[in-house]
């Protein structure tokens, strides 16, 4: 589990790095995606299905990445992208594709049926935790005659 | 009170100016990575903060047009390139933020974001290639793979993000670049596999195609789909699925090829 944890977070940090994130934040990248991957992992450790287990993470780590976003005033795509990258399943989609090159048609198209169904419940996460972001959102822009949004 | 022609025609400067401000905001963010609805977000609300209160924008990932009211006539910027620059995107909505409570004046917003645009990438090439190399390594891990096979697939992550960086400097095409470093990526892999010096090939191989996968991109697909942008989170959903299909397709190469 400290592997897990220490290659998580050294992964998203890196990563966000890549993106150019600035440096002060670097590690706050880091611990949004370390922080969704400890979840990840300990669900699918419990035995529980991996497409669960994807949207509870990428559900968790788009809630963290709005409080981050907030404290450190920083848009969220910042955080959320490190958080998100882990849990993209390019293992099942490698598996697809080398079965396909294989010539194991009905193996490949279950290996990627089930890296679609991941995607989407990444975006199924991001989505949910969009409808709690309306509770707490930016105030709308006034359209006053001075125009100064407050 | 009678208006004369000079002041008319200083405001029409200063309008053009407030839409030229707005649209190289926008331009920026765009091209670094920002999702579009945050995107047209800034631009209006930066366009308020100076009296524009009705300002329009419409952006889809290759193009911005904006305008300062429904009638004033719209102008446009065209988007060439796409990269990731959260930096950049970071910056420039402080700057927004800040003209939107006030703080900055037309002309120091202007300065500022010119500031911006010169601006070069946060960290220098080098350091870049390390990061990918070290975040393959590290994912290497995370997916159950062994460390003995932690060096080979750092080898392999760096130098195919490195390809990718290098080729699609020459050849300004996304999609053979990335089918290239996937190659790369493949072929390392194998050779460390064959002399012995790693033992998952495929384990090392998802490990070191993680910083070509197209995350932000699908983030921001998502995002946009939700906030009604539907052009562009198509657009950009398009483009992850190309750039995976790359991936793919460099990979299947190493393996039918050898």
């Amino acid at each position: 589990m400290t592997v897990q944890l220490v290659t998580s977070f050294i992964a998203s940090a890196a990563f966000s790095l890549l993106f150019n994130v600035p440096r002060k934040i670097l590690a706050q990248c880091g611990f949004v995606g370390m922080l969704g991957w400890a979840l990840y992992i300990t669900l699918t450790d419990e035995g529980i299905d991996s497409v669960i287990a994807t949207l509870a993470a990428s559900f968790f780590v788009t809630l963290i990445s709005q409080i981050f976003a907030r404290m450190f005033k920083t848009p969220i795509i910042v955080f959320s992208v490190s958080g998100i990258i882990p849990l993209v399943p390019g293992g099942l989609a490698y598996d697809a594709m080398r079965l396909f090159v294989e010539g194991d048609y009905s193996l490949a198209l279950q290996s990627a049926a089930r890296a679609l169904l991941i995607s989407g419940t990444i975006a199924m996460g991001l989505i949910f935790s969009e409808v709690t972001n309306v509770f707490f959102k930016r105030p709308p822009l006034k359209r006053t005659p001075s125009g100064k949004p407050h | 009170m009678q208006r004369t022609e000079e002041q008319t025609a200083r405001e029409e400067r200063e309008n053009d100016r407030i839409v030229e401000i707005c649209l190289l905001a926008g331009k920026l963010m765009l091209q670094n990575g920002a999702e579009t609805y945050r995107v047209e977000d800034t631009m209006t609300r930066m366009a308020a903060a100076f009296g524009a209160a009705d300002a329009q924008s419409y952006v889809t990932p290759t193009g911005i047009w904006f305008s300062r009211g429904e009638d004033d006539p719209a102008k446009m910027a065209r988007i060439y390139a796409r990269s990731t620059d959260l930096r950049k995107v970071t910056l420039v909505n402080a700057i927004s933020r800040q003209a939107a409570e006030g703080g900055l004046s037309l002309s120091e917003v202007q300065e500022r974001l010119k500031e911006v645009e010169a601006s070069k990438v946060a960290y220098p090439p080098w350091l870049q290639y390390l990061a990918a190399a070290l975040s393959s390594g590290c994912f290497l891990m995370m997916f159950q793979g062994v460390w003995a096979d932690f060096l080979p697939a750092m080898v392999a992550g760096g130098a195919g993000y490195a390809a990718a960086v290098t080729v699609h400097r020459f050849v300004p095409l996304k999609f053979f670049s990335e089918v290239l470093a996937a190659f790369l990526i493949g072929l390392i892999a194998m050779l460390f596999v064959r002399t012995g010096y790693g033992q998952q090939i495929d384990k090392i191989i998802i490990g070191s195609v993680m910083p070509l996968v197209p995350g932000l991109l699908i983030t921001n697909a998502v995002r946009d789909l939700m906030a009604g942008h539907l052009v562009s989170g198509l657009s950009k959903g398009a483009e992850a699925l190309l750039t995976a299909f790359a991936i793919g397709t460099g990979i299947a190469m190493v393996f039918s090829f050898f």
